[in-house]
């Protein structure tokens, strides 16, 4: 790989390892190599650094060390959730989904509904906003659970989960976040919470990749995605990823001393970039409900071009962002996300997602609005309506 | 990440032809925003020798859309209408090199483009003979995929030109199937239809395996070993790569689990040997490589 000078502006994909968080990892991948669940000292240590772990994440989340366990990824952990809550409850086969989950929820719904679930799934407006009546509607006594994003990874809106918990609730079905992009960005606290179950993923909060968790609300009834040894006291099998383990408490204590950073100095480099683009280039328009989502992402359309072009002109100067576009995934059809808000066509083959994190700089931000004019209207000038429509 | 190769990205970041004439003698637009790329051709053409002397070109769509459209421009100027008009999206994709399979359909549409401005060039000028406004009016066909506005004869025309034979690769190639999917069946109905065609049609014009470059022997030898032989192995866990062609023998090696097998070298001779033969030629022996 060349060397070459990087912009990282796509945080809600993925985030650098903090360095500290890779400083308390190190000693696990080499002298501290014991078994936690081994009964000598040696490997007994380990679990006291697990154990301490798990403290610090429950802190950031509001719970008690408890209620969480370590998956291998969010992925796990929304499986997990799902397939728990219909097995406890098998008269109930009814799943009730957003229509702007994350794949990991939606393609999971997806292959139920094919083995005999009944799959619901809630509508948003243009903003991305759920439709709360049409959730009201859907959710009732036939619903085991309820699985709805915390924040969503393309527009950064922050759903009302706590609302859908009580309707939830009051149908007797358990309720779910995938809380993946949340955590670490705002502040959450599930200590007077109806929130049944919360997936989170370490590499999304500057732990490494390949380490998750999932929050289990005490007296929930769990029924164990990954059968074998009676680690996380059965609800989880498998030997402990102590390292990663270790890396995201890490991640997770320096996510609290940051919380306050999160929605003032990355708000301020995400606000800007923002502000300006809309200042400077014509035809863009800002995707999602501005009010009210995580402080570190935007989703920007440019108008009349596409998305991954857009991408690639922006990679020629070390710019890394993320597009809703068709092109960029090999599917033909742009984001579900946006389609699901009815962005227009026009809009949604060029729309960028910028997100950002603590580590980036306000230089970085400048650096971007210095090049990204020329880049749209670079494109703009190749476009057979740009023409037509300036 | 797309792998795109060099060229792509040449003529990405320095596309050739970009622009409008303003007194262009054809023009013609495929594609639209809804799909998520367009392009609009412009052709200058001489009227006493029908050659094209002039192409700009606007894309609204992913790299390897514009630097499709910077290839077909380069391709068809200077060339005659006649001759343009048998430009392939295969010719375009070998301009660029390689473009990766899902962006095929970028390709069929620098084709498309071209033969609508050709076809708006003819209809301007009168040239259009009956038997071709017949066809023209043919052309438009039956609307398959209704998300991205296929017709049956464009599937029929792409997957006989590049010889597909999968859904995907039809997907990939015109889009056709690639949204809703509701058209899927229709599609591989079609694409049986022409597989049908094509085994009714099969034992003709195949040149002889002697007169070959070494080259395409080699070639024909992996393609009939790729379509004809590896699923074949791979159901059962194993897999086959082809080495080396000396003469008339074949070497290849064997792995997975074919590799351990005691059956192997009869596996080996009986499937590969008679498979070849049949497809490649009876003079062919294999020689397992260890």
């Amino acid at each position: 790989m060349e060397e070459k000078r990087v912009i990282y502006f796509d945080n809600n994909a993925t985030t650098r390892i903090a360095p500290e968080v890779f400083e308390a990892m190190t000693p696990f991948l080499t002298e501290y190599y014991g078994n936690p669940s081994s009964i000598h000292h040696f490997g007994g240590q380990v679990m006291e650094k697990v154990d301490a772990a798990k403290a610090s994440l429950a802190a950031l989340l509001g719970a008690e060390p408890s209620n969480v366990i370590f998956t291998s990824c969010g992925t796990e952990s929304d499986n997990a959730a799902i397939f728990s809550a219909l097995l406890n409850c098998p008269k109930r086969k009814k799943i009730v989904v957003s229509k702007v989950e994350h794949p990991a929820v939606l393609n999971l719904a997806k292959e139920l509904e094919r083995r005999g679930s009944k799959v619901s799934r809630i509508p948003v407006d243009s903003n991305g906003v759920l439709d709360m009546n049409a959730a009201r509607e859907m959710i009732d006594e036939e619903t085991a659970i309820v699985s709805v994003m915390w924040a969503n990874n393309e527009t950064g809106n922050i759903q009302d989960v706590e609302t859908l918990a009580e309707i939830a609730h009051r149908n007797g079905a358990l309720f779910h976040t995938d809380a993946v992009q949340a955590v670490g960005k705002v502040p959450i606290d599930l200590k007077h919470s109806e929130i049944d179950m919360l997936s989170l993923s370490g590499h999304k909060l500057h732990a490494p990749k390949g380490i998750g968790a999932l929050y289990i609300r005490r007296g929930v009834r769990f029924r164990p995605y990954i059968i074998g040894g009676h680690q996380e006291n059965g609800r989880r099998a498998g030997t402990e990823n102590v390292a990663s383990i270790v890396g995201l408490g890490k991640a997770a204590e320096l996510a609290m001393e940051n919380i306050g950073k999160e929605n003032t100095f990355v708000a301020s480099l995400r606000d800007k970039l923002e502000k300006t683009i809309l200042e400077k280039i014509p035809k863009v328009r800002v995707n999602g409900d501005t009010a009210h989502r995580l402080p570190n992402t935007t989703n920007i359309s440019f108008e009349y071009i596409e998305g991954e072009s857009i991408l690639m002109l922006l990679d020629m100067f070390g710019i890394c962002a993320s597009s809703g576009s068709a092109c960029t995934t090999g599917s033909l059809e742009p984001s579900h996300v946006l389609r699901a808000m009815g962005i227009p066509y026009t809009c949604a083959h060029g729309a960028i997602r910028f997100s950002f994190s603590r580590y980036n700089t306000m230089e970085e931000v400048d650096f971007v609005l210095e090049k990204l004019p020329g880049v749209i209207a670079r494109l703009r000038e190749i476009s057979p309506y740009w023409e037509a429509k300036k | 990440m797309w792998k795109y190769t060099e060229k792509v990205m040449d003529h990405f970041l320095n596309p050739r032809n970009v622009g409008e004439i303003e007194d262009a003698d054809a023009v013609a637009e495929v594609g639209n925003v809804t799909c998520g790329d367009a392009l609009k051709i412009f052709l200058k053409v001489d009227e006493a020798t029908k050659t094209i002397t002039d192409v700009k070109f606007k894309t609204f769509g992913c790299a390897s859309a514009i630097a499709s459209s910077s290839a077909l421009t380069e391709l068809v100027k200077g060339k005659t209408l006649e001759e343009a008009a048998k430009v392939t999206n295969k010719e375009i994709a070998a301009v660029l090199g390689e473009l990766p399979e899902e962006k095929m359909h970028c390709s069929v549409m620098g084709m498309e483009a071209m033969q609508a401005a050709i076809a708006d060039y003819k209809k301007k000028h009168g040239m259009e003979t009956a038997e071709e406004e017949e066809k023209a009016e043919d052309h438009e066909g039956r609307i398959v995929c209704k998300c991205f506005g296929v017709t049956d004869t464009k599937i029929r025309r792409v997957v006989l030109e590049n010889d597909l034979t999968t859904l995907e690769q039809v997907t990939a190639y015109t889009k056709a199937g690639g949204a809703c999917g509701a058209c899927l069946d229709q599609i591989q109905e079609i694409l049986d239809g022409i597989a049908r065609e094509k085994q009714e049609k099969a034992p003709e014009e195949k040149p002889a395996f002697d007169s070959l470059t070494p080259v395409k022997k080699v070639i024909l030898i992996q393609e009939i070993i790729d379509k004809e032989i590896r699923p074949a192995l791979l159901k059962d866990g194993g897999d086959i790569e082809l080495i080396d062609l000396e003469g008339t023998v074949v070497k290849a090696r064997l792995r997975g689990v074919c590799a351990s097998c005691r059956n192997a070298k009869l596996t080996l001779k009986k499937l590969v040997q008679s498979k070849l033969n049949e497809f490649v030629s009876p003079a062919l022996t294999v020689e397992e490589v260890r």
